[in-house]
């Protein structure tokens, strides 16, 4: 191989496969059996509740963690033998900013550069383009601890790429940033991925998913769902949504967790989501079930289902399943 | 290896160690200080000893006995009292550490019997001290005797010759003037630079972290060995510096005679400070806290190497089991070594020994702080 920094020509090839993945600390187990893949060019997103354990898979799979069971394939290398391999071959971004914060943006490029062997030729041209990438051309000068939150996340985004990886592991790179830099942010890790680096990224904000080609949901320590945003929305829910507006959302909310097909109830906001079997019998029979008991809500309506109604689905049949199990 | 990454971390740390006030006031402060307060406060020789004289006869042989010890520079005459319970009172106000006291037939029994005694009473809640007082005063009163004795036999008429049929003709080497600063000083830069070394180091691993930049550090592809060589270097050349600070102040400040060449100088303080920096960084490494870090190394080079090191405290006179103990302590190499250079101008095979314990101590700790460098999160 004459420079381990290039992106591996094979895009069809997954360049990231988890294989029934376990980690335990002590008794506590982090990562509950893990089976997934990532294409070359795809851009995966980990959703899940703070503690699921998104940061743990990816730590494993950078290899700063051993994994107790299952195997970790990076860049077509088991991370297990070869840890320094991968490491050569990933980019990562931790979920605490590990930037150098009393060195200059220049100076922690710099010091990448050199970690990482980019070839002395290639680094000024890397360094501007990771520094046009971060928005930053004018403040290569400036301590990193003087930046805001949405310029030291794309500058450490522009660290984890100077040496072109072809794969990137970003752990909630967007997690204290506001949203139009969250926006920008978003817009990097696309054209990132049409060149063909693969992105593993987590987040716990439900709209971010929306812009992930692929999204794996994870509740303690195991995958519960994967698939496109849309596949999702469309099958993972195991039925039809409707949208309940009224007043007294806590009364309708017990009369509705006793009516006839209702599977779930929810709050979002300041109004209800219940998931039922099917859209058209609900429409027609719950407003009569209500006003028996003195309800009556001001608007139903069928409505398709978004990522985070999906996921709290998806959670509650997840935690209800394993009630059932215990 | 690879020589690029290796620079890459040095840089770093270099830029870290410029922008920390902190670390570099540890560096470049605390030598000047602690050479000054060490090299002036640390001294065995006792001159001007407080002493209190109750002259209860007050004739002209007490006074010149006491003119005896008036002349002596080992001793000040701070009070002279008329009573024992002012004497009693001038000990316990520790105005002085030796009272002297001339009986009132000193003289009287001086003539009748040709001999006569006076008391010294001592304040021997410092026993060293106690035991040099008592060692000099008895030199100036037998001083004053021989006087005496040879006035009494001039006196009877004989034309009297001193006979001493031996003596000894002692020659000191190394410190002629026995001046114990010469012995001290050397070993006082040994002391400050296994404080420091360790001090600087000790904070390079525990700081990335605490600041969360390890994990992005062993993400990437450095290697151990390169990490704690490149983090090292700066504090090789920042104990380089101090080293020559502490150094300078003890030839010219102090006035030590330095009669060993630089070059052997350099290359026993740079194998010391490889050990001393060594150990610093093993602390880090294995405890992930900036404070505990510094802390357990001040603790573990602080008692050792003031006690164990023979900088003050000769290692000959300690009981069998500490002497062995002392081996482990890696300082005492240096103070040989450093002594030996400044006082007898020792050469590279001269210090064969030390020099080999020291290379062996060096290899021992990169070895095990390379390993105890673990590239994971478990």
């Amino acid at each position: 191989m004459t420079d381990p920094g290039r992106p591996i020509e094979a895009r069809n090839e997954d360049q990231v496969i988890a294989d029934d993945l376990v980690k335990r600390f002590g008794k506590f187990v982090a990562v509950d059996h893990v089976s997934f893949r990532i294409a070359s060019g795809e851009i995966m997103g980990f959703l899940g509740p703070n503690g699921a354990g998104k940061s743990t898979i990816i730590r494993i799979l950078c290899g700063l963690l051993g994994a107790s069971g299952g195997r970790a394939i990076v860049a077509g290398i088991d991370v297990s033998k070869d840890p320094e391999g991968v490491r050569q071959r990933i980019g990562y971004m931790s979920q605490k900013f590990s930037l150098y914060r009393d060195l200059t943006v220049e100076e922690n490029l710099r010091f990448f550069g050199g970690i990482y062997s980019v070839p002395r030729a290639e680094l000024a041209e890397r360094m501007r383009f990771a520094i046009d990438m971060a928005g930053l051309a004018g403040r290569e000068g400036a301590l990193v601890a003087t930046l805001a939150g949405g310029w030291q996340q794309r500058l450490a985004l522009g660290c984890a790429v100077l040496h072109r990886p072809p794969i990137l592991f970003l752990d909630e790179p967007t997690s204290g940033v506001e949203p139009a830099s969250r926006r920008r942010f978003w817009d990097l890790i696309h054209s990132l991925a049409s060149d063909g680096v693969t992105v593993l990224v987590s987040t716990h904000y439900m709209d971010e998913a929306e812009y992930c080609h692929r999204v794996a949901l994870i509740n303690h320590g195991r995958l519960i769902a994967t698939g496109s945003p849309a596949k999702l929305k469309q099958t993972a829910i195991g039925g039809e949504l409707l949208l309940v507006e009224c007043d007294g959302l806590g009364a309708t909310l017990a009369a509705l967790q006793d009516a006839p097909d209702v599977q779930d109830c929810s709050v979002f906001g300041n109004a209800l989501h219940i998931l039922v079997g099917n859209a058209e019998k609900s429409l027609s029979e719950l407003p009569d079930f209500l006003s028996a008991k003195g309800l009556r809500p001001r608007r139903m309506a069928r409505i398709a289902p978004s990522l985070e109604d999906v996921f709290v689905q998806l959670i509650a049949a997840d935690v209800a399943g394993r009630r059932a199990v215990a | 290896m690879r020589l690029r990454r290796l620079k890459a971390i040095a840089v770093k740390e270099i830029l870290q160690v410029w922008r920390d006030p902190r670390s570099l006031m540890i560096a470049l402060l605390m030598p000047f200080t602690q050479m000054f307060l060490l090299g002036y406060g640390v001294t065995l020789d006792l001159k001007h000893i407080p002493v209190c004289t109750f002259d209860r006869e007050a004739s002209q042989n007490s006074q010149a006995l006491l003119k005896h010890f008036e002349a002596s520079s080992y001793f000040a005459i701070t009070r002279n009292v008329q009573t024992y319970p002012a004497l009693v009172d001038a000990i316990d106000r520790a105005d002085c550490k030796i009272a002297i006291v001339i009986p009132p037939d000193f003289s009287e029994r001086l003539n009748d019997t040709g001999s006569s005694t006076v008391q010294a009473i001592l304040d021997a809640t410092d026993d060293n001290t106690a035991n040099i007082a008592l060692g000099y005063a008895l030199a100036v009163v037998s001083g004053y005797s021989a006087d005496v004795a040879l006035d009494a036999l001039n006196r009877q008429g004989t034309q009297f010759q001193q006979i001493q049929p031996m003596t000894v003709q002692s020659r000191v080497w190394f410190n002629e003037d026995l001046e114990s600063r010469n012995f001290i000083i050397p070993g006082v830069v040994a002391v400050i630079m296994a404080l420091i070394g360790a001090q600087l180091t000790s904070l390079t691993i525990s700081r990335e972290w605490e600041r969360g930049t390890m994990e992005l550090l062993i993400s990437t592809p450095v290697k151990p060995s390169e990490v704690m060589l490149g983090k090292l270097a700066p504090y090789l050349v920042l104990g380089w510096i101090d080293a020559a600070f502490c150094l300078i102040i003890a030839a010219f400040w102090f006035g030590v005679p330095f009669r060993g060449t630089v070059f052997t100088l350099f290359v026993t303080t740079t194998l010391f400070l490889i050990v001393v920096l060594g150990i610093g960084y093993l602390l880090s490494v294995l405890i992930r806290s900036q404070i505990g870090a510094s802390q357990i190394a001040l603790l573990l080079t602080m008692l050792p190497t003031t006690l164990l090191s023979g900088y003050v405290f000769p290692i000959d006179q300690m009981p069998k089991v500490i002497q062995d103990i002392t081996y482990l302590v890696y300082s005492r190499y240096y103070v040989t070594i450093i002594k030996a250079i400044f006082l007898k101008g020792a050469d590279l095979p001269a210090l064969a020994m030390p020099i080999l314990f020291l290379l062996i101590y060096a290899t021992a700790v990169m070895v095990l702080a390379a390993r105890a460098f673990r590239k994971n999160l478990d």
